[in-house]
């Protein structure tokens, strides 16, 4: 029963991705694009700890920590590169 | 031995809310019409639905096998930091490089403090467009009438 409620929770969380997935390929801006990949990112976080959960092992939450980084700092180079055109900026004045 | 069956129910249903809430999450994402709430409704969902995940298999490794994993709780300190933060961004990011607003939204204060000079310009030519055909209608009018 538990495992069948897990399975259900996971298959959830895949819709919730596939309907994000609609929401980037038809996003009228790049700024929709940047929130879905963030939303998705961190939806994944949380269908890798039910993932962990089914198979009954504990080696995949080290890969929650290192989804969750690489969510955050390219949802940073996203803005970054949205709101002035570049994403490493080089000091120009001296 | 019920009691830890109960405490894995608290954890299962933990993780169902949480998946529940991505869902309506996603559902806002689709259906909202603007940058803005798109943002509203991907961030504020995702930090609860993830938050009620993590939370759940905390407790249910702590439960099942005795097992108090730091990196979820790591994971759980991390993402309710960083969520809010990249929405922000995001948000602050379009509002710069002029994402227009919904069609039917309200006053836009904002607008005349970053981008004052042009907004200030904007209305007067409205204004002088008007009065130049306001000037005009009159005359036309004569002009019928004579």
């Amino acid at each position: 029963m538990i495992e069948k409620i897990m399975l259900v929770s996971l298959a959830l969380f895949m819709v919730a991705i596939a309907l994000l997935l609609y929401r980037i390929i038809k996003g009228p801006t790049l700024p929709d694009r940047a929130i879905a990949i963030d939303t998705i990112g961190v939806n994944l976080i949380s269908a890798i700890a039910i993932v962990s959960i089914v198979l009954k092992t504990k080696a995949f939450l080290e890969a929650i920590l290192i989804l969750g980084v690489l969510a955050f700092i390219g949802t940073i180079a996203f803005s970054k590169y949205i709101e002035r055109g570049v994403i490493v900026e080089r000091k120009s004045r001296d | 031995m019920s009691e830890s069956q109960g405490i894995e129910w608290i954890a299962v249903l933990l993780i169902l809310f949480g998946s529940i809430v991505s869902v309506i999450s996603a559902f806002g994402m689709l259906r909202l019409p603007d940058v803005y709430t798109r943002s509203h409704a991907a961030t504020k969902s995702a930090t609860l639905s993830v938050l009620c995940c993590l939370l759940g298999a905390f407790i249910y490794f702590w439960s099942h096998d005795g097992y108090v994993s730091v990196r979820l709780i790591l994971g759980i300190i991390f993402t309710f930091i960083t969520a809010p933060v990249a929405g922000h961004l995001v948000c602050r990011a379009a509002y710069r490089s002029r994402v227009p607003l919904a069609e039917g939204s309200g006053d836009d204060a904002l607008k005349v403090v970053l981008f004052g000079s042009e907004t200030e310009e904007e209305p007067k030519d409205k204004l002088v467009g008007l009065k130049v055909e306001e000037d005009l209608s009159p005359e036309k009018k004569d002009h019928n009438q004579t």
